[in-house]
């Protein structure tokens, strides 16, 4: 713990701390663009000099600079004005005027630090550069122009996504950052570059010319395009949501997002269902929420208690539990979450959850995949493993067809029998691992014996253990890739035998909350109920549409992958005639006489919770570790994983624009799409 | 006073003889190579210390302190380099080509010493892109030497294994800065990194690795054969050996010498350069080491001990010892301008001050150059040089400060007349 004065202050600072991260400590802020916590440091933006003795007697960059015992640090000393006034001169000569046509205004670190270190007038009187644009995706809208060359964009794009597509090229004053031959940067993560811009260089697309930050209302959201729970703030203007930002969670996202995280938002704006239809004669009409809940009484009525509820991806555990109450009031008790069908064995949660924590896989120091692309089923997740390569020199290997994970893997084949004799090698690198971890993907749940193997490895490896700090670890993993997986699980979401087996059972009535990715031709005989927002699959198969709220339109807990329960609250109020989807459930029921014992949310919440206690838990739930016995003899082949085009997984991203040429530029390769956009 | 030619290190710097390994020989390189290495790695650090040996490359650090760092026991899985800079590009210089086209052997043999002296596995010479010819002659030359065992296994029969990579640059100037060299080594791009780490603790793949200068390598075994005492005998206190000058300008014969240090400045163009062009009188100003070191009018210059501390006393400093003498002919602003041009176009844009700052003062030089400018102008430009020197990662935002500072000091009248001149001959508005 060295000690050292900031502007006269005493402080002990941990051990390998920068000056800067000492002069934060002692309260002072220090002004930076090139710096960012979470990559490693450049020290070329030179904003962060400081005056430090003993040194020299010139003012040292103190992002990169080591604090060390007995430093006389002084971040306000003339010399430190002088400097922090230079460098913001020399940032501005080049940097053009354009504040007020420029998407990063008001948000701006540039503008900000301007006001706060700089000189106020300028004495260059020659011409500015001038920088092309260059071609960074659907989702990166560039000025380069306004590059201040920090770097941050090209540090992430190589630490953190892995993909060493952008960089600097040319020198000095004609220094341009720049794709790998202008394409767009193979990255499910290109956005975040974004929002690590301290200038309007690189902006947002499908944000560009939108709004003011000022203008914008901020809400706390949980996003619920995969099973990662990211934690984010929805910003909206009026009755739009404009964007969606990671929030900062060491323990779920960091400060990343994934592309689809941050740009699906556009499809809640798409495809609607405002208001309720009634199939008549075949065809769905327009009707109003008395008439919908007729049809849906009249047909209750028939059905008697032979009644299910197919939970869909991205509903909010409130949802689920409203229906599973209704489902069994009117007598019923057939309910399933999975709607692809897999089928596997929940008699123990902790054997289907990814128990040793997001943040927690950056400490492993072997990592077995199974079945599993990590970039697409949790993109964000994908970057803990990096991290876990790249600085804890973890040793990967997977099972599954070979694919670019950013980091170095080692292949077994895809043959899922591999899991019941490991290759020499990995098996060497099993036992001795000190923090071993395996991640069974979705895929392999599907088939016979997998899952048992899985298990089986598990207990070969000692995967729960103590670590030799006293810690628990548990190395055993699934990696879900639906947001409402974990919750739906916990909530009974699960019929023996998968959907088939729910479907087997014949009910008469069936509500699919949300559920677009259902074989309907397995419920042709069932009278369908389909709440939800979006028009796609459920909405066609439906005999009564209930039009209900997007994730940002309802407050709602969600449990990710680990089992951590998260709360996202109301950012807007849904389109027309749409409703939060719990009142439907509760307005129905009253119609169907079975009223719901909750009036209000908080009702709804404290009922859940006390039927559901692990629901209320403020962090991840203990599930335990009571593996069961399952046949542990796969024989599969993986030929190819779940997840084909990363951009159009669920009912909101398919009616989303920006998603939709994502998918288009990038997973098809469709260039036209670019030129029309510009 | 002056050096003997029985006390030259470099005795074929004219190239009047051939450079390959048989007349090398002759001159005394590879000449019981293998005694020097017995005397062991400390004792070789050692006697280099004790000779005073300052680096040749501009910044004089003393050489055998800079061994000294060197871990003393490196592991095969991390072990220590040597890097060798001839990537000679600044404008001025140009001795170590010399040293490669024609005395290629001592620069090896001084790898292999020097090497063995901070334990590395082997020495990179970057020899700089522009040298074709030069970098051909080396790549023979170390050819020879491992064709005669006088490195790879077993060099020179001494048990040590030593090999020596040559490398060629692709002609940026920055690359000769000692860590953005390590990272075109490595195949990235030429940008200085930050220091510290300094490159002794994580240099050349983040291994410990000393950058030397060619010269300072190439004397290294004639010191140890003749003795450290030989060579601190040149020069003044702090300032010892001989060195390697290379006059250009405006000098009657322009040569590379080399001479004791501390030379007077007369005596070294008197010498050997005939005088300068037009006599004592015609002499303007002298850039004494390379175009990065601010440059010092005749009048003081004149009977100036050539050598780091008596040019550091002057404001100046000696740099590579690339003499770069300027006659009255001179456009003394067109030619400071023109180093401005060439630092701006060298920068690596890797950090702002520089980056933004060369662009910026070649700009103004340029005006300065015609007088289309105000008075006012020269002190912001002072002002732009300083908010540029000592607010960069590496050097070179001083040395495109440096010049553009003796400049204003020493030619701010010469300045003010253009800009004068300019406006007609009237005098320009009030400077404000």
């Amino acid at each position: 713990m060295p000690k050292v004065t900031v502007d006269g202050t005493e402080i002990d600072v941990p051990a390998g701390a920068t000056v800067l991260q000492a002069c934060e400590l002692a309260g002072k802020e220090i002004p930076r663009f090139c710096y960012h916590e979470r990559l490693s440091i450049a020290g070329n933006c030179r904003m962060c000099l400081v005056e430090v003795k003993p040194g020299p007697p010139k003012p040292q960059a103190s992002c990169a600079l080591p604090a060390a015992e007995g430093q006389i640090i002084a971040t306000n000393s003339p010399m430190v004005k002088k400097a922090r006034e230079g460098v913001m001169e020399f940032l501005l000569i080049n940097h053009p005027l354009d504040c007020p046509i420029c998407d990063q205004g008001g948000e701006c670190d540039l503008q900000d630090q301007s006001v706060a270190y700089g000189r106020g007038a300028s004495r260059y009187p020659e011409n500015k550069r001038a920088v092309t644009e260059k071609y960074m995706g659907p989702i990166v809208k560039t000025v380069m122009t306004r590059c201040i060359q920090c770097t941050r964009c090209v540090r992430f794009a190589e630490e953190v996504a892995g993909v060493e597509e952008i960089g600097a090229i040319g020198r000095g004053e004609m220094m341009q950052i720049t794709t790998y031959l202008e394409r767009a940067a193979q990255s499910e993560l290109s956005g975040n570059v974004v929002d690590l811009c301290p200038v309007g260089a690189l902006t947002a697309k499908p944000y560009a010319f939108e709004a003011r930050p000022w203008e914008l209302t901020k809400t706390p959201g949980i996003d619920v395009m995969d099973a990662l729970g990211t934690n984010i703030r929805i910003d909206s203007r009026g009755r739009a949501v404009l964007r969606a930002l990671p929030r900062i969670s060491e323990e779920v996202n960091e400060e990343w997002a994934s592309d689809k995280t941050r740009w699906a938002v556009d499809g809640l704006l798409h495809r609607r269902l405002d208001k309720p239809f009634v199939r008549v004669k075949g065809k769905l009409q327009a009707a109003s929420w008395e008439e919908a809940f007729g049809a849906v009484a009249k047909a209750a009525k028939a059905a008697g208690s032979s009644v299910a509820a197919i939970g869909g991806d991205l509903v909010d555990c409130e949802t689920l539990y409203a229906a599973r109450e209704l489902v069994k009031a009117l007598g019923g008790s057939a309910l399933e979450g999975r709607q692809t069908g897999l089928a596997y064995d929940v008699s123990s949660l902790a054997a289907v959850n990814f128990n040793t924590g997001i943040a927690n896989l950056e400490r492993a120091d072997v990592i077995l995949l199974v079945g599993t692309n990590p970039r697409h089923e949790a993109a964000v997740l994908n970057t803990r493993i990096r991290k876990a390569v790249r600085k804890g020199g973890a040793k990967v290997f997977a099972i599954g067809p070979e694919i670019d994970l950013t980091y170095p893997v080692q292949w077994l084949g895809a043959e899922l029998k591999t899991l019941t004799k490991l290759p020499k090698d990995v098996d060497e690198a099993l036992t001795n691992a000190k923090r071993p971890v395996l991640i069974m993907g979705g895929l392999p749940l599907k088939f016979e014996g997998a899952h048992g193997a899985a298990l089986a490895l598990a207990a070969k490896y000692k995967l729960v253990r103590v670590l030799e700090d006293g810690t628990a670890w548990n190395g055993y993993n699934v990696l879900h890739f639906t947001c409402a997986r974990s919750g739906g699980l916990l909530l009974g979401y699960a019929h023996d035998g998968g959907i088939k087996g729910l479907a087997a059972t014949k009910p008469k009535l069936s509500f699919f909350l949300g559920a677009d990715e259902v074989d309907y031709s397995l419920f042709a005989d069932t009278f369908k109920v389909y709440l939800g927002h979006h028009g796609d699959a459920g909405a066609h198969a439906a005999d009564v549409v209930l039009p209900a709220a997007a994730y940002t339109e309802k407050p709602g807990t969600y449990v990710n992958l680990e089992g951590r329960v998260q709360h996202s609250l109301r950012a807007v109020f849904p389109p027309g005639d749409a409703r939060e989807d719990w009142t439907i459930l509760r307005a129905l029921s009253e119609v169907l006489g079975h009223t719901l014992p909750f009036d209000s949310y908080d009702e709804l919440r404290a009922k859940m919770i006390a039927d559901v206690p692990a629901l209320g838990v403020n962090g991840v739930i203990d599930y335990g570790w009571n593996p069961p016995k399952l046949p542990a003899k796969p024989t599969e082949t993986l030929t190819g994983y779940p997840i084909a085009d990363f951009y159009l997984t669920n009912t909101i991203c398919r009616a989303s624009p920006t998603m939709q040429r994502c998918s288009a530029e990038l997973v098809h390769g469709v260039r036209k799409f670019a030129e029309a956009a510009e | 006073m002056s050096l003997l030619d029985q006390d030259r290190i470099f005795t074929n710097v004219y190239g009047f003889q051939p450079w390959n390994l048989a007349a090398a020989k002759k001159r005394g390189d590879w000449d019981g190579t293998k005694k020097l290495l017995a005397l062991g790695p400390d004792e070789i650090v050692e006697q280099i210390k004790a000779s005073g040996l300052r680096g040749r490359g501009g910044a004089g650090f003393p050489t055998g302190m800079k061994w000294s760092f060197m871990p003393k026991a490196p592991t095969p899985e991390r072990p220590s380099y040597l890097v060798i800079n001839a990537d000679e590009s600044e404008p001025g210089s140009c001795k170590d080509r010399e040293i490669i086209r024609h005395d290629p052997h001592k620069l090896i043999e001084g790898a292999l010493v020097a090497g063995f002296a901070m334990r590395a596995r082997a020495a990179y010479i970057y020899i700089r892109g522009e040298y074709i010819a030069e970098a051909r002659t080396l790549f023979a030359a170390v050819q020879e030497a491992y064709d005669a065992g006088l490195i790879g296994k077993n060099a020179c029969k001494s048990g040590y294994d030593f090999d020596v990579f040559v490398h060629r640059g692709a002609g940026a100037y920055i690359c000769g800065e000692e860590t953005a060299m390590l990272e075109s080594l490595e195949g990235k791009k030429g940008q200085p990194r930050l220091k510290p780490p300094f490159p002794a603790g994580a240099g050349l793949y983040g291994c410990p690795t000393t950058v030397n200068n060619v010269e300072s390598i190439a004397v290294a075994p004639t010191i140890l054969r003749r003795g450290a005492p030989w060579f601190k005998s040149f020069g003044r206190e702090g300032n010892a050996g001989t060195k390697l000058f290379q006059i250009s300008g405006h000098v009657e014969k322009p040569c590379v010498v080399e001479e004791a240090m501390s030379i007077p400045f007369r005596e070294l163009i008197e010498k050997h350069c005939g005088g300068i062009r037009g006599g004592w009188d015609n002499l303007l100003a002298v850039i004494p080491g390379g175009s990065s070191v601010p440059l010092v009018p005749a009048a003081e210059i004149m009977d100036a001990p050539m050598d780091f501390d008596g040019l550091k006393a002057l404001g100046s400093g000696l740099g590579t010892a690339a003499v770069i003498v300027m006659d009255k002919s001179t456009d003394i602003v067109r030619a400071i301008s023109r180093l401005s041009y060439f630092y701006k176009h060298e920068s690596c844009g890797q950090c702002t001050p520089c980056r933004e700052g060369t662009g910026w003062m070649w700009r103004v030089m340029e005006r300065m150059r015609t007088g289309d400018a105000d008075i006012s102008e020269i002190d912001t430009l002072f002002d732009v040089t300083k908010q540029v020197e000592g607010h960069t990662i590496c050097a070179l935002g001083d040395a495109a400060a440096w010049p553009i500072q003796g400049l204003i000091r020493h030619f701010r009248p010469e300045m003010e007349r253009r800009i004068h001149a300019a406006k007609g001959g009237q005098f320009a508005e009030a400077a404000e």
